[in-house]
């Protein structure tokens, strides 16, 4: 069994060696998550926040497939994608199986949910406090979303890093998509995957660290961003 | 309420976008070629090594996707593969019937051994054969680890018991072990448990969590590995890019392919012999 210390000891060796497969198997991850989970902020924070604003038919119905598909599997995704960007399948002249490309539409695929679902939820409660007031001062309900995702940012990153989470996370759907191509389609979980069955459990538990290390850093930074807008912003409301 | 501004979601876009960008473009190189192989030549470190000297030749880039070799022939045959490096004859045989493959060539081989505790609570050292080996497993209800994943491993360890005329799977007991893995994942297991597996012995070697595993059994001819590599055939997979592909399969083939796989070595030891090497 590797010991914890030894493998803190081979953890600190490899983020101070500035080991350059390792360099690109963290850039790659994050490149990968980070576009997913952007995309999947850039479409998910207005959709959810649309659920909450707009009342239309099929309504209740998009907002539980959203919250079902919380927990969708990522090699159900994986293995669907793959049956979808196979060459036999109905996308396969794109040629984009096995690319990183493939990874960020199956990690986006599964962060969307998540940052559909959890800003609806939050956007409910704000739009019950300040809808009103919008609609009074003559703001058209699609003219509110923005307003109202301002005033949620705080909810609205919260949703959005748990995207982010859920992508940097997950290795079913990548492996499945991507191939786990050395210096290509390798990021961080699929790394700690071969290297678990290489038996080099130590080295695994190593990469383990780092990748929580940096996603630790992600959410650090993400909520200093959110410190900084919020002072610079009561300045320039009033 | 000035405070949304659009440059916030601008930004990820335009983020989102150069990335996906970067990436797309790279997807399309014509030099790069997509290698559909057994876990056990790339787990066990043998194309990362010989890879670079290639690309290094010949400036093609090759993407290795490691699967067992059941699922490898599954990725070529749905097209989305160059070629197949694979090393089970009987299901290679269907591949070429099926009109999937063009050329099949061997170009390095080892052998299996069966690793087990140590301790060799089933007195398999004795055997000599790996059929009696697995009689004596199966006799004892010795713990052993299946790959059960349709790998060239796997088809020969079922080939071995059908030799024995025996079906472990139906015999109950609780001792046949079938995890539905890779190599690497039937060696953790079998190192967790205590329990008897068959392996290649490319991974066996380069495996780094041995715990108490030791090889219990080799030297069987029965229990001859040979890789070979597959070249599509261009009237059933005419995506497949077939010029560097071949350019490929050709210099594995080569004097200078042949004395790369020879010089793979760990801890001294030899992995992977050329195809002209004699076999025993």
């Amino acid at each position: 069994m590797p010991d914890i210390l030894n493998t803190i000891r081979v953890a600190l060796g490899l983020l101070v060696g500035f080991d350059t497969t390792l360099l690109h198997i963290v850039a790659l991850s994050l490149a990968v998550s980070l576009s997913a989970s952007c995309a999947a902020m850039v479409c998910g924070l207005p959709l959810g926040t649309a659920l909450a604003v707009f009342r239309f038919r099929g309504r209740r119905l998009l907002i539980l497939l959203a919250n079902a598909l919380l927990g969708l599997p990522p090699v159900v995704v994986g293995l669907g994608l793959y049956l979808l960007l196979s060459r036999s399948g109905p996308l396969g002249r794109l040629g984009i199986l096995f690319t990183p490309t493939a990874m960020v539409i199956a990690q986006f695929t599964l962060a969307l949910p998540i940052v559909v679902a959890l800003s609806h939820r939050a956007m409910v409660g704000i739009w019950r406090d300040y809808g009103d007031d919008l609609l009074v001062s003559g703001a058209t309900r699609f003219r509110a979303i923005p307003h109202l995702l301002s005033i949620g940012r705080l909810e609205a990153l919260t949703a959005s890093l748990a995207g982010f989470g859920r992508s940097v996370s997950e290795v079913g759907a990548i492996l499945i998509v991507g191939g786990n191509i050395a210096g290509y389609t390798r990021t961080m979980t699929t790394a700690i995957m071969l290297e678990t069955s290489e038996g080099h459990l130590g080295f695994a538990l190593a990469l383990g660290l780092i990748l929580v290390v940096i996603s630790i850093a992600v959410n650090a930074c993400a909520f200093a961003i959110e410190a900084r807008v919020r002072r610079i912003v009561p300045q320039e409301a009033a | 309420m000035k405070s949304f501004r659009p440059f916030h979601i601008a930004m990820p876009v335009v983020l989102s976008l150069l990335v996906a960008y970067t990436i797309r473009a790279s997807a399309a190189d014509p030099q790069t070629i997509v290698l559909a192989s057994t876990t056990s030549v790339e787990n066990s470190g043998l194309l990362a090594r010989i890879l670079p000297q290639f690309t290094k030749e010949t400036g093609i880039e090759v993407h290795v996707i490691a699967q067992g070799t059941g699922q490898a022939l599954a990725t070529a045959a749905h097209g989305d593969a160059d070629l197949v490096l694979v090393h089970d004859p009987e299901a290679e045989a269907k591949f070429m019937a099926a009109g999937d493959g063009l050329t099949r060539q061997e170009i390095a081989w080892n052998d299996f051994v069966i690793v087990g505790p140590s301790s060799d609570p089933a007195h398999v050292a004795g055997a000599g054969d790996a059929v009696a080996a697995l009689k004596m497993i199966a006799a004892a209800k010795a713990p052993f680890v299946s790959r059960g994943d349709k790998s060239g491993t796997d088809a020969l360890e079922k080939r071995l018991w059908k030799a024995a005329g025996l079906d472990p799977a139906a015999a109950g007991g609780g001792w046949y072990r079938d995890i539905g893995g890779g190599m690497g994942a039937a060696l953790n297991t079998a190192a967790a448990m205590n329990a008897y597996t068959l392996s290649d012995r490319g991974t066996w070697l380069s495996f780094g969590h041995k715990v108490d595993l030791a090889i219990v059994l080799e030297g069987d001819p029965r229990l001859l590995n040979r890789y070979d590599v597959i070249l599509l055939n261009p009237q059933t997979h005419p995506q497949a890019k077939q010029a560097p592909a071949h350019r490929f399969a050709s210099w594995l083939a080569s004097p200078e392919g042949q004395a790369a796989i020879a010089g793979y070595m760990i801890a001294g030891q030899r992995l992977f012999h050329p195809e002209s090497d004699q076999k025993p």
